[in-house]
């Protein structure tokens, strides 16, 4: 009977999330477009719900919410879903969307998707061989199988987009980093673009009025091709067409130059608007916050250094440590166990909201920044594939961050997976990615200024 | 030669929808072979024969600004786009016939262009709201045309056709339905190609021809600034 309730319970918060991603999806990644193949919508919707369902597992997990046998069979038949939807049905339907898009291959289409669909198989397994991921004694279709590899994929993106994160969030928050604009820089600027757009104007007009005199002459105004139009031009007016080449190239090179005097317009306007806002209030709570995010970025760059370096994974999570620290050096006593399990609640509920709210952002920048009307569907099946495997890792690296009573069931479920192993993968990841933005942003914020003292 | 008037059509409209196409359709009378994304601002220019094959025919350079981007764009992008949308003279609005929101989304750049001289800062005074008393006041000519017709099937086409007769409506604009990898839709003769040449005239006209004499086209602006009233602005340059 209580199976029955716990089960109702679960349906209806699936619902709710499939209700919730195929919102977002209409309303914020679709909203140039119009959907015409529904099912790249409901794929999407059902990727994120089962996704958040697993969050949900693990909120219900330390609040003791529901049944624990009913729970264990939930987590189960969720975790087959996601991994059946990430490995069968979301490649297939990218190679499908991406063979429907060669106008050659439409005849075939069903072979060549099941064709792409079995060579992203090959490499995805072949992804294990180099990690040391598995004990040996599991069969080949396994979960642990599966997991493995899903994990490893997800936590390199983790990684990668937190290194990245870590950096960015400060030298976008803080405005020491702003260059300085004025209204003038702007206006000079913009001149030059005007003056660039009227030369390629005037370039053009020579360009057509030469073509429009030789059609009225009656003469052939493409190339002269063969043996005998060579000789032909070379006797007729090949003045005329070899000043249009010239003019042709020029016209060329101006267009090169404007698209940058464009972007460097964009760039002035984007930072102009910027310091605007920093002079408000909402400004500088956030430019506080940067540097608030930057000593954190710092650390977590120092901890992860000595992680891998020293060869040390933690052992107790922050919450138990927290605690520890708190019953015995400061001497306050509180009741552990009903404290701890409010906070790692708290904790974990946290870092579960900003790490979807994180990733939807950014999936959703991504999408409006390379996409266009014929490769949306590709795109957004990608963007779904990636939000799965996230969600899968995160709730892989979660583990480290809970008590060890409620790590019990991510350990049975998941199987035996080398959970070190992924956090020092983790940490290899995140160090390199941190490092390396912090490379290219210095390098991308000196040339700036260079470019901007140049005019 | 170089001699010759000119004019400036503004070309606006989703990205996607084709407008580097139909623009070197428009221009070279042949389809434009790779088509890559507009990055800014991308010009063409054709010579137009105004009032063609009457004695007072005259030559006219027509410059075609393509404009690219997103209509939802941040502030800063719209103010950037904004240095092209200066003494323009006629707007052609592009749109999928494929794609509904790219239709809808004409409003907002309509918008956009004629509202240019309100705030210099580039910052959209109205509320973003349609008001077809303004479009019936507008002076600058408007030209409406629906891409890849080829992509819609038979059967849905009177459906497509009559959605689009309702925007051009709303606009007060002529429109044209057409498929810009395929030159057949403007061949000379055609009533698409009749539409096109009447348009560029009334471009012209307006620029050059105005009763009062003077150059100064009122947009928006100049509606507003008398009252609403119906006169031509009488101020001069």
């Amino acid at each position: 009977m209580s199976f029955l309730i716990d089960s109702s319970i679960m349906v209806t918060s699936q619902v709710l999330f499939f209700g919730f991603g195929w919102l977002f999806f209409m309303r914020k990644l679709f909203k140039d477009y119009e959907v015409r193949q529904y099912v790249v919508q409901v794929i999407f919707s059902v990727t994120f719900a089962f996704s958040c369902t697993m969050f949900e597992l693990i909120i219900f997990e330390i609040l003791g919410v529901l049944n624990s046998s009913s729970r264990y069979f939930h987590w189960k038949l969720n975790l087959c879903v996601i991994l059946l939807i990430l490995v069968f049905m979301v490649p297939f339907y990218i190679g499908y969307f991406v063979v429907s898009n060669i106008r050659l291959l439409h005849r075939q289409k069903l072979l060549f998707a099941c064709v792409l669909w079995l060579t992203f198989m090959y490499f995805f397994w072949k992804l294990g061989d180099p990690f040391p991921i598995l004990s040996p004694k599991h069969g080949i279709l396994s979960i642990e199988q599966l997991i493995s590899r899903v994990g490893v994929i997800g936590v390199t993106l983790m990684a990668l987009l937190s290194g990245f994160g870590a950096v960015n969030c400060p030298y976008t928050y803080m405005s020491y980093f702003l260059r300085n604009v004025t209204e003038a820089d702007i206006l000079a600027l913009e001149r030059r673009l005007l003056q660039t757009m009227d030369m390629i104007v005037s370039k053009k007009k020579r360009i057509a009025v030469a073509h429009r005199t030789m059609f009225q002459r009656g003469e052939v105004h493409n190339k002269p091709t063969g043996f005998w139009g060579m000789i032909k031009s070379v006797t007729t007016s090949v003045g005329g067409s070899e000043n249009l080449a010239l003019i042709q190239q020029e016209v060329d090179a101006l267009e090169e130059l404007s698209q940058q005097l464009f972007l460097e317009t964009a760039d002035l306007h984007a930072t102009k608007e910027r310091i605007e806002y920093s002079r408000t209030f909402q400004g500088k709570y956030f430019n506080f916050l940067g540097y608030f995010f930057s000593i954190y970025c710092v650390w977590k760059i120092f901890m992860a250094t000595i992680n891998i370096v020293f060869d040390r994974v933690g052992k107790t999570d922050p919450v138990t440590r927290g605690i520890e620290i708190t019953v015995n050096y400061l001497g306050i006593q509180f009741d552990v166990k009903f404290w701890s399990q409010h906070i790692s609640f708290i904790l974990v509920g946290i870092i579960i909201v900003t790490s979807i709210r994180g990733l939807l952002i950014t999936l959703t920048k991504f999408f409006y920044a390379i996409s266009s009307s014929k490769s949306s569907n590709v795109i957004v099946l990608l963007l779904a594939q990636i939000m799965g495997m996230y969600f899968v890792s995160s709730v892989l690296l979660i583990r480290m961050s809970m008590p060890l009573e409620y790590r019990t069931i991510i350990t049975e479920v998941l199987g035996e997976l080398q959970f070190n192993f992924y956090h020092r993968w983790f940490d290899v990841i995140f160090l390199v990615s941190a490092l390396s933005s912090i490379l290219f942003l210095y390098l991308a914020h000196k040339q700036a200024p260079e470019k901007h003292m140049a005019l | 030669m170089a001699a010759l008037d000119r004019v400036k059509v503004l070309v606006l409209g989703d990205s996607g929808v084709g407008k580097s196409s139909l623009v070197h359709l428009l221009c070279h009378n042949q389809v434009l072979g790779n088509p890559s994304w507009t990055v800014g601002c991308s010009v063409d220019v054709r010579i137009h024969d105004y009032k063609e094959g009457t004695p007072e025919e005259k030559t006219y350079y027509i410059e075609l600004w393509d404009v690219g981007g997103s209509v939802g764009s941040a502030t800063s992008v719209k103010s950037t786009r904004a240095v092209f949308y200066n003494l323009l003279n006629g707007i052609i609005l592009v749109h999928d016939l494929t794609n509904k929101k790219s239709s809808q989304n004409l409003y907002r750049w309509s918008l956009e262009a004629l509202n240019r001289d309100v705030a210099p800062t580039g910052v959209l005074v109205t509320n973003g709201d349609y008001d077809r008393e303004q479009f019936a006041d507008n002076q600058i000519p408007l030209l409406v045309i629906g891409t890849k017709l080829d992509q819609i099937p038979e059967a849905k086409r009177n459906e497509v056709l009559t959605r689009t007769a309702f925007l051009a409506e709303d606009f007060n604009a002529e429109e044209i339905n057409l498929d810009c990898t395929n030159p057949r839709y403007l061949a000379a003769g055609s009533s698409n190609a009749v539409k096109l040449s009447r348009f560029f005239d009334k471009v012209i006209e307006k620029r050059y021809f105005l009763k009062d004499g003077n150059h100064q086209i009122p947009g928006f602006s100049e509606r507003k600034r008398f009252g609403g009233g119906a006169l031509k602005s009488l101020h001069y340059d």
